[in-house]
């Protein structure tokens, strides 16, 4: 079979402008093309404001490319769909519902049997931990437990694709190591599709198959780089420490390049 | 100890305090230009002996409810379609800002017109004051509904219907309480008023046949029973919110 028919997800000269405040149009991501294969597990690394939070809003179909277009399953993806399912970086779980009651609304949303719904929303809690607090209200929660809490309400309806945008960043230290380690043992358990935002470089070691670094203004891709690791990854191993050189330097080449550009501007 | 004193002892003593300071004013007044705390008590018993202010008692808080719950009624839903519908809420905007600063009394003569005189007026007055908060903050209740709570309910392919009924609803509960509570001040403080203008019963009427017939101690009985109860809807309606607000996992 060719990668033509072997990508889960396709991106085909996808470009995102947006009218800034100002009225100038701002490229936000500039003809951009990326396959990503089936079960793969991809990391989008970059400083800030390079267009991460964009490109992936545009694979989740929650934004529509200015030009281009995405392509999921050989279909063209023009909103979201409950096949590919977007963790946020702030959970957004419903502090009316409790743990279950969050875990349960994808299922609600498919009109699937109560029982069996609750069934369902009980395993997967079971899966990432946190069946011991199922009747809790998400306020009573760490943030590291809410964030498990929307994983769970994920993995609950099956997506094929799991989109997660800067997932662990508002996370101390501690529990973002954690829950890196927990969603590689779940991914290996399901094996979804992951594109994973970060702009921690560790972390991108540490999860992606393949890191793509992007570069801003306009917001590209500066580099793909294949972690030739087999998971799990020991962060103090020499191979991991290789990796994580040769992408702190083109991460370097990123920002220097960023502030000459922005330098001329001036 | 000290949370006892803060929160127990001091108001106590600032109300004896206050009494005190009244019964002694008092003293040099005739009591039918300023009466006693202890003129206003046996008026109180006086009043209630014969009949007069249960009965004016429960006229009142029976427009009370009726009208308070009709806003709710016609408000919620309102404010509920106008924050979902910009669009809507963009037309019909001016025309809220302009009614909303008429005071609820300003209605009062044509009220009369339109209904007659009775309860209608009355009602109609606690109403236009009970309506406009509720209305507003739901509107703004709606719009304050995250972003992210919609993006979720979309992605996981939750019809209008339901994003309606099981997000932006209970998202914006809160929001909405917050009027509920404004408005019953405001409704409880426009039920006397709109009863002095026109009714022929209520705590309200009862102060102004009390002026008529210049029994100052029951004017100022009916004064005092109007703040009781406006203290003790308003403690009802927190223990009511502390309940809802534990069921619906905000901290409280
Ligand atoms: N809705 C929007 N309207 C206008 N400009 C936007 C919008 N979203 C993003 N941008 C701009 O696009 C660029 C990329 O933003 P974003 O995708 O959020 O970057 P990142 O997630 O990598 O920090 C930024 O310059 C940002 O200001
Ligand atoms: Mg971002």
């Amino acid at each position: 079979m060719s990668s033509e028919t072997t990508a889960k997800i396709r991106l085909r000269e996808v470009e995102k402008r947006f009218v800034s405040a100002r009225g100038e149009d701002q490229i936000a991501v500039a003809r951009l093309d990326l396959d990503i294969r089936a079960g793969e597990f991809v990391c989008l690394v970059g400083p800030s404001g390079c267009g991460k939070t964009t490109l992936i809003n545009l694979m989740a179909g929650f934004e529509k490319p200015t030009t281009g277009e995405v392509i999921i399953d050989g279909k063209v993806a023009t909103a979201p769909d409950p096949d590919h399912i977007m963790i946020f970086q702030d959970y957004g779980l419903y502090p009316w519902r409790t743990v279950l009651g969050n875990v349960l609304f994808g299922l609600q949303a498919r009109k699937v049997p109560a029982a069996e719904a609750r069934e369902k929303a009980l395993a997967t809690l079971e899966l990432v931990g946190l069946s011991h607090a199922k009747d809790k209200h998400p306020h009573e929660l760490s943030g590291g437990m809410k964030q498990r809490v929307s994983i769970a309400r994920a993995l609950a309806v099956e997506p094929s694709v799991l989109f997660m945008d800067e997932p662990f960043a508002a996370l101390d230290a501690f529990t973002r190591l954690h829950l890196q380690d927990e969603l590689l043992r779940i991914w290996n358990e399901k094996k979804p599709t992951v594109v994973f935002v970060t702009h921690d470089l560790d972390e991108a070691i540490t999860l992606g198959e393949r890191v793509v670094l992007m570069a801003p203004r306009p917001g590209r891709i500066q580099r793909i780089l294949d972690v030739k690791l087999a998971h799990p990854r020991e962060r103090t191993d020499h191979d991991f420490a290789v990796f994580r050189k040769q992408l702190f330097e083109e991460f370097h080449l990123v920002h220097r390049q960023a502030a000459e550009a922005a330098e001329y501007a001036i | 100890m000290r949370r006892l004193v803060e929160q127990f002892l001091l108001p106590v003593l600032t109300l004896a305090a206050f009494v005190l300071l009244w019964q002694w004013g008092a003293r040099h007044y005739p009591p039918e230009q300023f009466p006693a705390p202890s003129d206003v008590v046996k008026a109180i018993k006086e009043l209630s002996d014969n009949g007069v202010l249960w009965t004016n008692i429960g006229i009142s808080l029976a427009r009370f409810a009726a009208a308070y719950l009709l806003a709710v009624l016609v408000a919620i839903p309102l404010g509920l379609f106008l924050g979902r519908f910009t669009r809507c809420h963009r037309a019909i905007d001016p025309l809220i800002q302009v009614l909303r600063p008429i005071s609820p009394i300003a209605w009062f003569p044509l009220a009369v017109l339109w209904f007659g005189i009775g309860n209608a007026p009355a009602v109609f007055i606690i109403f236009l004051a009970a309506f406009y908060p509720i209305l507003l903050t739901t509107v703004s209740a709606v719009r304050a509904v995250p972003a992210v709570y919609l993006k979720v309910s979309s992605n996981f392919g939750a019809g209008p219907a339901m994003t309606f009924l099981r997000v932006i609803v209970p998202a914006a509960f809160p929001g909405i309480m917050v009027g509920l509570h404004i408005a019953v001040g405001t409704a409880w403080i426009h039920l006397v008023a709109g009863e002095m203008l026109g009714a022929q019963s209520g705590l309200g009427f009862m102060i102004i046949d009390a002026r008529n017939f210049l029994r100052t101690d029951q004017i100022m009985a009916g004064m005092l029973l109007v703040g009781l109860l406006g203290l003790a809807i308003y403690k009802g309606m927190k223990l009511l919110e502390g309940v809802i607000g534990r069921r619906w996992g905000v901290a409280g």
